[in-house]
Formats: structure tokens, C-alpha cells, sequence
């Protein structure tokens, strides 16, 4: 192991310690001092273009403000993080934001789970003495998964961060110029005819409503929902996610950065593959069939019907006659019980799985 | 085996930093996309990739040294590779002495595998083929990643075990960022096979030929185990298809959609006296059943997945059952109970308490432990951390073991009938059979027809278009699907996405199998491809 030398530093009047190389937003994270960020995501290389982020560092005998997310920590630095000199440009810099953005939050997806939201209620932003109409409005795309509202992009470059840096699909970016600028695919293109693979990393990224899982819209407020953590039930990597429940309905899947093995990453289906969980198609009774035909049967009917068969088997045949596939989809404890039942209550060791793989 | 166990020897979190990448037989962008993300990290801080793959895929796109290998000629380049390694002196002679087995009669065997003659087999210029071990050998940190590319052939197995050749001639392995890495292809085929669902042993990989684990088994069961050898699926089918086989209960699988030479996994169903399938849809397969039972999704139902890193996971219920479905735990309980062997279970939790309390490797993890994280076997007790990598300092097996492995060719090669190699695999976008995925909007939004790669100048011999329909033709079976004619597939080979029920490609491949863990040959069988 490489030891990392330590530095010292003193946030808000607290002396720290933290290992040489740290921003200083991840030192005052490693004590517990909170900065805001929007730009900020772990997953991605610092960015500074929001600037709520600022501290005021001393230098010399004055004090010069800095973005936090992408300055380095050096020995014998003292931070000031919540100066009113901070705070009011920290203000003025949501008054900025906030002067291209739309206030609807009462209608919006992403109320209660907006950061933008957050920090103009913490620092009671509510008029801005800047003032320009938000143009754009939700991009015409036929994809059922990802929305895009233009008008409510803060331009943090996140999901074209995320794109490029982690998926590197390169299928958004930025284009135009000054209040024009917006995010997009190449020429406005669907999202389907571009290297977007749909895999809603820029929708996890966004800080605020502007990128939203389309099929959750409507479907409830965040605070309705109950997030419950579970594992992905596609391939191997078992990416840690939380369902996202109303009701009894899954109406959209989450993740978040720090969790094992994913961090707070997912993929296609792992995201946006879950409507089979509601689909029409699921079988919703026992069937057993008869003449040739699927007929609804109950519980007791259909297991009667399988006991008894496999009893009936096992005494004229033997129970080396009856197998047991079980499933590389079911969970370890459905598997131990298949194999067992296989073994103790048939007597055969005729169990495999079919996928030999 | 070589080492003395079977799964990845490092954790996906070490995918990062290792400094040289040596892909085979695997395309995680699309298979494994979050495991592809962590090494389009190591890509972004300088990790050298080396790819061998008859199909240029993304990794392929981004590599150091592309090697374009025909299917089914694994070995040669392999075995080549371990000839270099040896004849220029890159071979780690204190890891040789101190940790392995066999060297010898390795460097005896390898000795006329020349990088030329392997050359006229696998279709790589030997010089690539040095540079490929001088990259593999000289690196400070190789990881070797696999998947079905090199595991689904009849040689399947020697595969492997040429590839650990490798890794024990350079002491790639027991270190972090440094290992043999197969990653599984389903969410969880490490639990299920961890869970003992095969003919030879039960849970904890205890082996039934064991007599101490045969007593242990019926003492902490309360019954007389069978000392019949139990069956493979392959076996089954084969009693089946000659009516020596009565009845099957098959749990969460599709074998009509998943099985090779789909007629005949057919035929067998249907000689069976009785059928019960249990899904969450009418799959293909419950088709044929006498009855079907309901089960519910991973979305109802508590339990644990073990991920390809040997992670057991939780799984939470998160709603209720839909409809009158059950969990598999409680169908498979209630019909055992029905059966006259009790199952009682309040819950999967006192399901898992069992596992761990008769498997040494399991005991020190229970649902507690894992409430916040999943913890890797091997766990002995509860005060181990689990184990985030395997063969440090000492194999499972003891001292690491070389094979020497010869050419064996595939069970169908290309002839004049059939002229192309046709090879299959998964998609980004579908899952398997496609049961899930196909039900499922954004992903039928960006793809949801079958297609078949073609090389563009196989398709101008046949005067065959991109998007072109085709008929797809083997001594099994014929299916139609969409040409995607591109550079992307080897010259000759064919690739045909596995998920489309209405363009099975499992009515085209052949039922061959590796002679020890009986995986089905779906990466090559003799193919032709005609005009509509």
C-alpha cells in the first residue's frame, strides 16, 4: 500500500486533517461540513459550472472566493464556507439560475427530490432580480423511458458529463449559445437514432426536473414513494437498486452512488426494464390442462393434481424418473429448496439447472 | 480444475486498476454493462486491452491489439500464446516453482504449438499473437476476463483451463487487480449452482461421492438419500427423446427457448408422461405442461441473489403477489409438504439459516450481516469480512495445476452445405428468452426483431442487403431474420441474437456438449443463409 501524505487545513474554524490530493469540497464532506453543489456528482470529474459551490479562502491579507468542487486542498489553508460573503453570492448565483428556470414546482415530477428546490428554499430565493422568460419546453421524442424538458436544464452538463465520461455513448451535448444553450442529441435527433442506449444515466445525474423517467410521470409524488432496496434480477454483476413503489405498483427504479457493486449505476433493463412486473401477460392462477386446453384451477386443485402424479410416477417407475430443473432466476434459498425437495422428497438426484453456463 | 474452484477470482470493484485487460469470449458493454463500465474506467486511466472475439465489439473498438479469432480456435491461440510466453523467457519461474504442477509437461506440449501453425487455425497473424502474450506477461497487473464465448463449445472446459495455463505461467493471479475472471451470465447462476441444483452434490459444493457428506445430508434431513448417480439436463433430454423418462418439474426455465436443437428439446417434452412448469409467464416451455403454476417476480418476494463476484445479496418484496401467485420458496414448500416431506419455513430468512448452518462456506453469513451489503463467500463465521478475492498465496486446490490441453475441433464445422460458422450470444437490450425484456416499452422501443450479423463480403457473394430479410439454415432448422451487414462479425461467421421467440436460434444450433460440464456448443455450428 502507498501511504498518502496528510495536509492540514482549517474549514469554519475547525482544524482538519485529510489526505493530500482531496478537493476542498471532499475534505469538508470528510468532517461533515455540507457545501451545496449542483454540477457535483462523485461519479464525474469536477466541472465548476454552477458555482454554488464557492467558498471564500484567505490569501494574504485578503480572501478570494473559489469554486470548491474543483480546487485542491493545500497545507495550512483556511476555509470559509458559510461567510455572508459566501452566502450572498452563493444567492446570487440561484437568483442567476433560477432567472432561466421555470417556477413550477408545483406541477413538477421532481418536487421534493429537486436540488435546485433545496437550495432556494434554504437560502430563501424566491424572486430573482434577473429576469428571462425560460424558453425550450419538453423535447419531442417517441422513446416511452426518458423525458427531456429543456426549459428546466441548469446547464450543470451533468448527463452530458455521465454520457461521456462513464457510458461513453457521447450521445448529448450541449449546443447554441448563451440563453439558447441547451442540452441534446446530435441534430435534435430521436434518441433511438443515436448512440443512446436508453440507459437513463443522464436521468439519474440531473439535479433537477429536467431529465425524469417518462413512465413515472403522474404516477405520484416522490415523497408517496416507498423505496425498497433489493438486487437486479437481469445478468451477474447484481447491481444493488431500490423499486420505487405506490400502491402495489414498481413505478420506477433508482440507485444511488456509494452502492455495491454499481455505484449507483444501472443499465437498460436494469432501469427500465421492470413493466413485465405489471404486465398483462403475467400468469395470475394455476392452469391445468385438460383435453388438450388450459383451464383456471385453484391451489389446492393443481398442487392435489402435482403431489399426487409425482407420487404415482415415483411408485410404478421409480424416482429416478422424475427430474427437477431449477432456475439461475430464483433466489439462492428457492434454489436450495428445489434441490432439496429433489433429493428428500422425490429421492432423486436428477436436479441440474438448464442453463449449464 | 486448475486452481481448485470455479468463479471470479477478484471483485468488480478491482476492475479499475488493473493495467492490462485481456478479453475472451465476452462483451460486457452489452452482457454485463455495469461490469463494462468499471473497466471503461480502467480504459480512461490507462489500462491496456487486449481483445480476442470473432465480432468487433466495443472493447474490441477500443483496444491496444484486436485479435479477430475464428470460433471454436480458442485453444490455438491460447496454447500459441503460452509457446511465446515460454520461448522468450516471460514466464514467472519463482511462481512456477513455488505455487504449481506440471510445468514440463506444458513446456513439452507447447513447444510445436507455434504462434504460425495457430495462425492457420484461429486467423491471426502470429506476429499479433506474440505481441499478445509479450502485453500479457509483461504487465505488472492482467486480469483475464471470459464469459460464454469460451465456456459454450464441447472444448469449453479445456478453454478454461488453457486460459488458467496463462495465468499460472505468469503468476497473473491471488493479487488484487490480477486474477481469471469468468462472469456469469444470470443474475444468479453462481447461487444456483453454489445451492447444489446438480446431479453430483449438494449445496457448498459437498460432494455426494462423499460419504461423510451423504450421512451429514440425511442426518440433518431426517432421510435416506439416493445413491444413484443423478442426471444432467442433457441426460434427461436424452431419456426423454427415448421415452425412458417420465416426469419434470421445471422451476423459472425455459428450456424450448434456451436449449440447443430446438426440435429435439421438444420432442423430448412431449414423451414425458407428466409436466409442471412453474413461471411467472406462459413460456414456451409451459406450453407443453400438464400444469402450470404461478409464481411471482424478484419484485414479491424476499430472499438472496449471489452475484458473479460470489456476493450473496438480498432481495426484498417490495409488493405484494399479483393475481394468485405464490414466491417459488412456498409452492415448492406446500407441494413438498403434499408430498409427505414437511417444509416449514415462517420465511426465506430460516431458508438461509439452513443453507448456512450445513455449508462451511455460507456459515458466517445470515440476513443481518447482509442488511446493508452483501458479503462474498468463502465466510466461515460471523466475524469474517468474506473474501474479496481467491488464491492468495495458496490455491483451493493446493499447488496450481497445468493442463495440457490438444485441439479438439468443434462438433460441426463449416462444410460446402453449410459454409459459414454460425455463432450466438445476448444483446444490450434482451435478456435470454426475452420473456421479461420483450415486455418491456423502452426496450422494444430501440430493438425488437431478430437479426443476423453478416460480413459484408459474405453478403456480396450472396447479393444479400443490410435490412434485407434472410433465411437462416442449419442441418436443424431454418429461421428468417434481418440482415446487419457491417465489418462488425469475422469473415464466414454468422452471429444471431438468442431472445426472439419467433426467430428461435435454438432451432438452428447443434446438441453437442463439453464432455465435462455438458454446456451446449452455441458458438459454433455449420450455417447458410439464402435469399428469400
Amino acid at each position: 500500500m502507498v501511504m498518502i501524505p496528510k495536509i492540514k487545513v482549517n474549514i469554519d474554524g475547525k482544524p482538519i486533517e485529510v489526505d493530500k490530493g482531496k478537493t476542498i469540497l471532499q475534505a469538508a464532506n470528510s468532517t461533515g461540513i455540507r457545501i451545496p453543489t449542483l454540477c457535483h456528482d462523485p461519479r464525474l470529474e469536477p466541472f465548476a459550472a454552477c458555482r454554488v459551490c464557492m467558498v471564500e479562502i484567505e490569501r494574504g491579507k485578503s480572501t478570494a472566493l473559489i469554486t470548491s468542487c474543483n480546487t485542491e486542498a493545500t497545507d495550512g489553508m483556511v476555509i470559509r464556507t458559510d461567510s455572508e460573503k459566501v452566502l450572498k453570492t452563493r444567492k446570487m448565483v440561484l437568483e442567476l439560475i433560477l432567472s432561466d428556470h421555470p417556477k413550477d414546482c408545483m406541477t413538477c415530477g421532481k418536487c421534493g427530490t429537486c436540488t435546485l428546490q433545496d437550495l432556494a428554499y434554504k437560502y430563501g430565493v424566491r424572486e430573482s432580480r434577473f429576469f428571462e422568460e425560460p424558453d425550450g419546453g419538453i423535447v419531442e421524442d417517441e422513446n416511452p423511458v426518458i423525458q427531456h424538458d429543456t426549459s428546466k436544464c441548469i446547464l450543470c452538463g451533468r448527463c452530458v458529463r455521465i454520457c461521456a465520461e462513464v457510458q461513453q455513448d457521447y450521445a448529448i451535448d450541449f449546443k447554441n449559445r448563451g440563453f439558447e444553450t441547451e442540452t441534446g442529441t446530435p441534430f435534435g435527433k430521436p434518441r433511438r437514432d443515436t448512440t443512446c442506449v436508453l440507459c437513463g444515466q443522464c436521468v439519474s445525474t440531473c439535479p433537477v426536473g429536467s431529465l425524469v423517467e417518462k413512465q413515472a410521470v403522474g404516477m405520484g409524488r416522490e415523497w408517496e414513494f416507498k423505496q425498497v432496496k433489493t438486487t437486479c434480477a437481469y445478468c451477474g454483476v447484481g447491481c444493488t437498486m431500490y423499486l420505487n413503489v405506490k400502491g402495489n405498483r414498481v413505478v420506477k427504479v433508482t440507485s444511488k452512488a456509494g452502492s455495491i457493486p454499481n455505484d449507483g449505476n444501472l443499465c437498460v433493463k436494469g432501469r427500465f426494464g421492470y413493466d413485465f412486473i405489471h404486465h398483462a401477460d403475467r400468469l395470475k392462477h394455476p392452469l391445468i390442462k385438460r383435453n388438450g386446453k388450459f383451464e383456471e384451477a385453484t391451489w389446492d386443485e393443481a398442487l392435489s393434481l402435482v403431489a399426487s402424479k409425482f407420487g404415482e410416477i415415483k411408485a410404478k417407475h421409480g424416482p429416478d424418473n422424475i427430474g427437477v430443473f431449477s432456475s439461475s432466476r430464483c433466489t439462492n434459498e428457492e434454489n436450495y429448496l428445489a434441490m432439496k425437495f429433489a433429493r428428500a422428497a422425490i429421492g432423486t438426484n436428477n436436479v441440474d439447472q438448464c442453463a449449464r453456463t | 480444475m486448475s486452481f481448485g474452484s470455479g468463479s471470479m477470482t477478484n471483485s468488480i470493484s478491482e476492475i479499475k486498476d488493473c493495467k492490462l485487460i485481456f478479453l475472451i469470449g465476452g462483451n460486457p458493454t452489452e452482457a454485463h454493462p455495469i461490469v463494462g463500465l468499471e473497466m471503461k474506467k480502467a480504459l480512461r486511466k490507462g489500462c491496456t486491452f487486449v481483445v480476442a472475439d470473432p465480432r468487433r465489439i466495443w472493447f474490441a473498438q477500443h483496444a491496444k491489439l484486436y485479435l479477430p479469432v475464428r470460433p471454436g480456435s480458442d485453444n490455438w491461440l491460447l496454447n500459441a500464446m503460452a509457446h511465446v510466453i515460454i520461448a522468450e523467457g516471460l514466464e514467472n519461474k519463482e511462481f512456477i516453482k513455488t505455487r504449481t504442477e506440471g510445468f514440463e509437461e506444458l513446456k513439452t506440449f507447447v513447444k510445436d504449438v507455434t504462434p504460425e501453425k495457430a495462425w492457420e487455425y484461429t486467423g491471426i497473424p502470429a506476429e499479433d499473437i506474440r505481441q499478445a502474450a509479450r502485453l500479457y506477461a509483461r504487465s505488472e497487473k492482467s486480469a483475464i476476463f471470459y464469459t460464454l464465448g469460451i465456456t459454450e463449445h464441447t472444448c469449453g472446459t479445456d478453454n478454461v483451463r488453457t486460459i488458467a495455463n496463462l495465468a499460472l505461467l505468469t503468476g497473473h493471479i491471488g493479487k488484487s487487480s490480477t486474477g481469471v475472471n469468468p462472469i456469469r451470465g444470470q443474475n444468479n447462476v453462481q447461487g444456483a449452482t453454489d445451492m447444489g441444483c446438480l446431479p453430483d452434490r449438494v449445496h457448498g459444493y459437498q460432494y455426494l461421492s462423499d460419504a461423510t457428506v451423504v450421512e451429514k445430508f440425511e442426518k440433518a434431513w431426517g432421510v435416506t438419500l439416493s445413491r444413484t448417480q443423478g442426471a444432467t439436463s442433457p441426460t434427461m433430454f436424452e431419456r426423454m427423446n427415448k421415452g425412458q423418462f417420465k416426469a419434470l418439474y421445471v422451476i423459472g426455465e425455459d428450456p424450448v427457448m434456451s436449449e440447443p436443437n430446438q426440435d429435439y428439446t421438444i420432442r423430448g417434452l412431449k414423451n414425458l408422461e407428466f409436466l409442471v412448469v412453474q413461471d411467472i409467464f406462459m413460456s414456451e416451455t409451459a406450453k407443453y405442461a400438464d400444469v402450470v403454476l404461478p409464481a411471482t417476480s424478484f419484485a414479491e418476494k424476499d430472499g438472496t441473489f449471489t452475484n458473479t463476484e460470489r456476493r450473496v445479496q438480498r432481495v426484498r418484496k417490495a409488493i405484494n403477489p399479483i393475481g394468485n401467485t405464490k414466491p417459488d420458496w412456498q409452492i415448492i414448500c406446500e407441494l413438498s409438504n403434499r408430498m409427505g416431506y414437511k417444509m416449514d419455513y415462517p420465511s426465506p430468512k430460516e431458508v438461509w439459516d439452513e443453507i448456512a448452518s450445513l455449508a462451511p462456506m455460507f456459515a458466517g453469513i445470515n440476513y443481518a450481516r447482509i442488511e446493508h451489503n452483501g458479503i462474498q463467500w468463502p465466510c466461515p463465521d460471523t466475524k469474517h469480512a468474506g473474501t474479496k478475492f481467491l488464491h492468495e498465496g495458496k490455491f483451493t486446490r493446493g499447488l496450481g495445476k497445468f493442463f495440457v490441453l490438444p485441439y479438439r475441433p468443434p462438433a460441426e464445422s463449416p462444410d460446402k452445405e453449410y459454409p459459414l460458422i454460425l455463432s450466438t450470444g445476448r444483446t444490450l437490450y434482451h435478456y435470454n428468452a426475452g420473456t421479461m425484456t420483450r415486455r418491456s416499452a423502452g426496450i422494444i422501443h430501440k430493438t425488437n426483431d431478430c437479426f443476423v450479423e453478416i460480413h459484408q463480403s459474405d453478403a456480396g457473394e450472396l447479393g444479400v442487403f443490410d435490412g434485407e430479410m434472410v433465411r437462416i439454415a442449419t442441418r436443424r432448422g431454418e429461421i428468417t431474420a434481418r440482415a446487419e451487414v457491417s465489418e462488425k462479425v469475422k469473415k464466414g461467421v454468422i452471429w444471431i441474437p438468442m431472445h426472439f421467440v419467433e426467430a428461435a436460434v435454438n432451432k438452428l444450433t447443434k446438441d453437442a456438449y463439453d464432455n465435462i460440464t455438458q454446456t451446449a456448443e452455441y458458438k459454433v455450428c455449420g450455417a447458410k443463409i439464402e435469399k428469400l
